[in-house]
């Protein structure tokens, strides 16, 4: 009833191509920011903030990197852990080593770090794909991790192998308490998520979609796939770097390799599918559901009164996240982000349904 | 042949990194075979765990990434199971747990994934490895438990004659290769021999074929399950009798996926020579090669046998990707 | 198809639920922190499962069978504990979020104990801001004994510079003198994580001052796979090897060491390294082997043990079985906790008996500690544990450690207490906490705030 598209004719092409060309759907989302922006940060306690939304915001972004790589171009990877990694340490390095750069910058260079990374673990993306490409990239997980806790110039000569990182400053502004550091994740977030919804729309992004579901044809159609598959690596790995370093800066502020491990590189991948590949608007959904799950899981039994001890909580929270996972998969492997499809196809009928 | 040459250079390669340490004089000749035996343990429980995983992917093109959970969870049975009772009756036992755990993957994952693209399937078998991790422990426990075959653990020196210092050879080796050893053969007999087995190859090399002249697919997965749940058991015990059953044994399965990727992702004995190369391979480098490396860059200690087999199996893969034994048919870009 | 919509439905509604659930329940607790606290509420970081449950478990039932007795002893000075537990699988990121969810309950968390050295790096970095104290008996980073940069941080009794001078002075000792150690090997088994690479400046620093030679041998983690480590020693022959492992990386280093042949009374573990779950499943094979022991060892006989049995365990109330009590992380566990009380009851002689105690008043009580020779024995610590006195510039409080040897069944003490050596450690301390600050741009603290 509420969500009807008769009246709105688009008169231009522009009006055509826009991202939401639904007038509810713009409605919705300006709705959306101004709650994020202006509700969010008073509302939400500090718990909140810092254990549950500051990490979904940046797991997003990773997640959004990890979608760019898979969802659109098709090629798996189980490194990308790594990528962020390399963001997280280039970003230390450039913090600790050049005093006084704008973090802004800091994070665009860590970004650029791990894209030229990623490229370099892209190449063998062309020569091999599915499941013989996701093998390939776990050497770049170990050997990524394994250089960071080696290599002692990385750390700055840290004798646990650990780094921790300074209060972080823009222009003169103290981003410390979880407010802050909220407004902020959500700025950088809401802009590299618009960048890569525009992206995936651009020449750029057909490229990687039609290498993805054919790339046989791509390549006959004029498409590169050198350079489809490269610039897929590249700007993913950006995209996972800049969320490495916002993960270290702004989530952990002190961390070790372990703190990127070959876990984090499953649960990102478990982000992408349960919430949707080759949608961006899913992989907000699926950072969600996979930040949101272990803790609520872990919080559910005591918020109904029983009284496990947490050994039991703990293997019941494995399998049960185990058992969802399963489920989701067998009833929507294309994810959430397919539900919400569905659920807006339905709403546009409702209550009159054919 | 010529097509084989970045193959036989590799292998060149890798032979010349083996011989190099005794060449040179880095090594002791003892000390050097040892270091080779110890490879070819380590090997020989990578390929244990490596096989249940390609014969899973050979009958059901499933990437079983729960392999290793499966392997904790036999293990943990069995260890557990063998307080109670004889070894036999619970390595017994825990062979039907494992059947039964092969019976529900297929009834309540399999079944209902079938036909979706291989990315979903192993984040499916993500999601199994992670409950059976919830699930094991919160039956059977998480502390270290033991599983003793009644095998000396102390080591005896051979050869004392020939290399200054002996060679030093546990038992516990010998017979775990024994056991690794009567397990391929009997994996071997059976694929080749009986009926189920050529079924199982029949499915192997062409589904919709199988299924057409009659073999029975959901049936032939259990099977395949339930023998890549035994395998789980052996290397388990083979394991667990070394160095004791806890949840962190898991870990240790990542490593049979290079594993595979070097033998090739079907091939049984693809899987036992990949093992023992990746075995062989990651100690010598870590031994020999790793001490020159953290000399060379000022690095905070060695540690490559962490990403060596990788390293390995993506050169590999960048050469031969079908793997030592698989097959040609493969997706190349 | 009507079957799938269905199920999709309730996905959907899954997802819904999860969403308003994980929401809905912050307001009320929120809400509650504000309130004034009638218990001293003590947060409990827990791993009871995963690769690290066998030490974690004795060391969490310590813990709150400790938090428990207190109660049953009519708590602070009338002042009721309250507790719950958190599992953090010591992974980091889970402990961090435990720690942001557990620390506005119940009127305010007292006190954090990570138990994991890759928490307590994270948890350092945000205790400040919380005013939260945390404590780290025998663990986290070395240069937190400085308390005049870290003001939150205590790791009380001991930290790994402290188990490794003690171990390095030992072999001093059984050679014959520290001169005697030119030109010996010693080879460090670590954990490669924070936690094993910790002890290493100052071993390197021992190795200058007596000329012996340091091997590093890394053990990725969890540390089921050791077997080049062990090759490694084995080509090596280190004259001794010390062992820095945690979890189930402890007990496969034995067993590889009985492998490969290397005699097991020259292997010393750090007091992570010393307890039952390490040798236990190894047994026999395991005879000889010595480990530091954090000031106390096994102990059943103490009067705190014997109280947690009638007390505690007697009425039903024991957290793990009666067996466990008196076991080395079982005792680390229960002292670690009588750490985070006495410093609440010290906090209130300043503050006022028989109240509750902010964390930042708990702050002050942990940093001027006092417990006696006397008092510890009035808490049932006679032969456990020694005087402990903590100020401003040093947070720890004792340096004192003693060896204990398995003997195939049970640990026993084999040394006499040795007392790290201050003019080693103190100018360590000092410059690595000084290059933190300037790392973090903190401004230590004034003399005027240290007697505030």
């Amino acid at each position: 009833m509420f969500y009807r598209e008769n009246g709105q004719f688009k008169t231009s092409y522009r009006a055509d191509q826009q991202i939401l060309p639904i007038r509810q759907d713009r409605l919705l989302m300006a709705g959306l920011l101004v709650v994020a922006y202006l509700v969010v940060p008073w509302v939400a306690s500090d718990y909140l903030l810092r254990a549950i939304i500051l990490p979904f915001l940046i797991l997003s972004l990773a997640a959004i990197g990890l979608n760019l790589l898979v969802g659109y171009c098709g090629q798996i990877s189980l490194g990308h852990a790594a990528f962020m990694a390399v963001g997280a340490y280039a970003a230390y390095n450039l913090a600790v080593r050049v005093p006084g750069m704008n973090f802004l910058l800091v994070l665009l260079l860590a970004g650029v770090c791990a894209a030229l990374v990623g490229a370099l673990f892209g190449i063998p993306s062309l020569r091999i794909k599915g499941l013989y490409l996701a093998v390939a990239t776990l050497a770049a997980q170990f050997f990524i991790d394994w250089m960071f806790a080696r290599v002692k110039w990385f750390t700055n000569y840290a004798s646990s192998g650990s780094v921790s990182t300074a209060t972080v400053e823009l222009f003169g502004w103290k981003i410390e308490t979880p407010a802050e550091k909220y407004l902020f994740l959500l700025s950088v977030v809401s802009v590299l998520a618009l960048a890569a919804k525009n992206l995936v729309r651009s020449h750029i992004g057909r490229s990687w979609m039609a290498t993805r579901d054919m790339d046989v044809a791509a390549e006959v159609i004029g498409i590169r796939p050198v350079y489809a598959k490269l610039t897929a690596f590249a700007v993913s790995a950006f995209y996972v770097g800049v969320a490495g370093a916002l993960w270290g800066f702004m989530h952990l502020g002190a961390w070790e390799p372990a703190a990127f491990g070959i876990n984090v590189s499953l649960n990102l991948l478990f982000m992408i599918i349960i919430g949707g590949m080759g949608s961006i608007l899913g992989s907000f959904f699926g950072a969600f559901f996979i930040t949101v799950l272990p803790i609520l899981l872990a919080q559910v039994p005591a918020m109904l009164g029983f009284n496990l001890s947490v050994e039991t909580g703990s293997h019941l929270e494995l399998m049960i996240f185990g058992a969802l996972i399963v489920f989701f998969l067998i009833v929507e492997p294309h994810g959430l982000a397919r539900l919400w499809a569905i659920g807006k196809e339905k709403l546009r009928l409702w209550p009159f349904p054919h | 042949m010529k097509k084989n040459w970045p193959v036989y250079t590799l292998g060149a390669l890798l032979a010349a990194g083996l011989i190099a340490p005794l060449a040179s004089g880095a090594a002791a000749p003892g000390f050097w075979l040892e270091v080779l035996i110890g490879g070819l343990m380590a090997g020989v429980l990578y390929s244990l765990v490596a096989l249940g995983f390609a014969l899973i992917f050979k009958a059901s093109g499933v990437f079983n990434f729960a392999q290793g959970a499966m392997v904790l969870f036999a293990a943990l049975s069995l260890a557990r199971l063998s307080e109670a009772m004889p070894l036999w009756a619970a390595f017994a036992l825990s062979a039907l747990i494992m059947v039964v755990f092969a019976w529900l993957v297929e009834r309540l994952v399999l079944r209902a994934l079938v036909n979706q693209e291989g990315v979903t399937l192993l984040m499916a078998t993500l999601g199994i490895s992670y409950f059976l991790d919830g699930f094991g422990q919160s039956l059977w426990g998480s502390d270290i438990y033991k599983i003793d075959l009644g095998i000396s653990k102390d080591p005896t020196i051979i050869l004392e004659s020939v290399f200054q210092g002996g060679i030093l050879i546990s038992k516990e080796d010998l017979v775990a290769t024994v056991i690794a050893a009567a397990l391929v053969a009997f994996l071997a007999v059976f694929f080749q021999k009986t009926a189920t087995g050529r079924a199982l190859r029949a499915v192997a090399d062409d589904h919709q074929a199988a299924q057409s002249i009659g073999i029975p697919l959901n049936h032939i997965w259990v099977i395949v399950w339930s023998v890549a749940g035994v395998v789980a058991l052996v290397a388990g015990m083979v394991w667990g009798s070394k160095l004791g059953v806890q949840f962190s044994l898991q870990q240790v399965a990542l490593k049979a996926l290079p594993v595979v990727i070097l033998g090739g992702f079907t091939s049984v004995p693809g899987a036992i020579a990949g093992g023992l190369i990746i075995g062989v391979g990651e100690k010598m480098a870590e031994v020999f090669f790793g001490p020159v490396l953290v000399k060379a860059f000022d690095l905070a200690g060695g540690g490559i046998e962490n990403w060596f087999a990788y390293m390995l199996a993506l050169i590999f893969l960048l050469v031969r990707p079908e793997g030592l034994f698989g097959e040609r048919h493969i997706d190349r870009v | 198809m009507k079957l799938t919509g269905k199920l999709k439905l309730l996905a959907a509604a899954a997802v819904a639920a999860g969403v308003l659930a994980s929401v809905v329940p912050q307001g009320p607790a929120y809400a509650q922190s504000k309130a004034v606290a009638k218990e001293q509420y003590f947060p409990v970081l827990v791993y009871r499962t995963g690769a690290y449950a066998p030490n974690g478990v004795p060391f969490a039932n310590g813990y709150v069978d400790y938090l428990k007795l207190v109660n049953a002893r009519g708590g602070i000075n009338g002042v009721k504990l309250v507790f719950d537990e958190c599992e953090t699988g010591y992974a980091t990121d889970r402990g961090v979020e435990c720690y942001e969810r557990m620390k506005g309950r119940n009127g305010g968390a007292t006190v954090f104990q990570p138990l994991s050295t890759g928490i307590t790096f994270a948890l350092t970095d945000k205790a400040p801001g919380d005013k939260i104290p945390l404590i780290t008996a025998g663990y986290g980073r070395a240069d937190t004994q400085d308390g005049m940069v870290f003001k939150w941080n205590f790791p009380l009794t001991g930290t790994y510079w402290v188990a490794a001078d003690i171990l390095i002075q030992h072999l001093g000792k059984k050679e014959g003198g520290l001169d005697r150690l030119k030109g010996k090997k010693i080879a460090l088994v670590y954990h490669d994580s924070p936690y094993g690479k910790e002890p290493i400046p100052l071993l390197e620093e021992r190795s200058k001052m007596h000329g012996f030679e340091l091997l590093q041998i890394p053990v990725t983690a969890p540390g089921v796979e050791q077997k080049s480590a062990w090759l490694q020693v084995r080509q090596a022959r280190p004259d001794y090897v010390l062992l820095w492992g945690w979890g189930v990386m402890n007990s496969a280093a034995l067993k590889e060491a009985q492998a490969t042949g290397y005699p097991r009374d020259k292997m010393y573990g750090v007091w992570w390294a010393g307890a039952e779950p390490d040798v236990k499943d190894v047994g026999e094979g395991a005879k000889g082997y010595n480990a530091l022991a954090l000031q106390h060892g096994a102990e059943p006989n103490s009067k705190v043990a014997k109280d947690i049995l009638r007390d505690v365990h007697g009425k039903g109330q024991g957290t793990g079985p009666k067996e466990e009590v008196g076991q080395v992380l079982y005792m680390r566990g229960l002292t670690a906790a009588m750490f985070a009380v006495e410093g609440v009851r010290r906090a209130q002689e300043r503050y006022g008996k028989g109240k509750v105690m902010s964390a930042e008043q708990a702050r002050w009580g942990y940093e001027n500690l006092a417990l006696d020779q006397k008092k510890l024995d009035g808490l049932g610590f006679a032969g456990v544990l020694r005087p402990i006195s903590t100020s401003c510039a040093d947070h720890m409080g004792s340096a004192w450690a003693r060896i204990h040897t398995w003997d195939g069944a049970k640990w026993n003490f084999t040394s006499d207490w040795l007392q790290a050596d201050d003019q080693i450690i103190k100018p360590m301390v000092k410059a690595s906490a000084a290059k933190y600050a300037g790392e973090k741009k903190i401004a230590p603290r004034t003399v005027a705030d240290c007697q505030a």
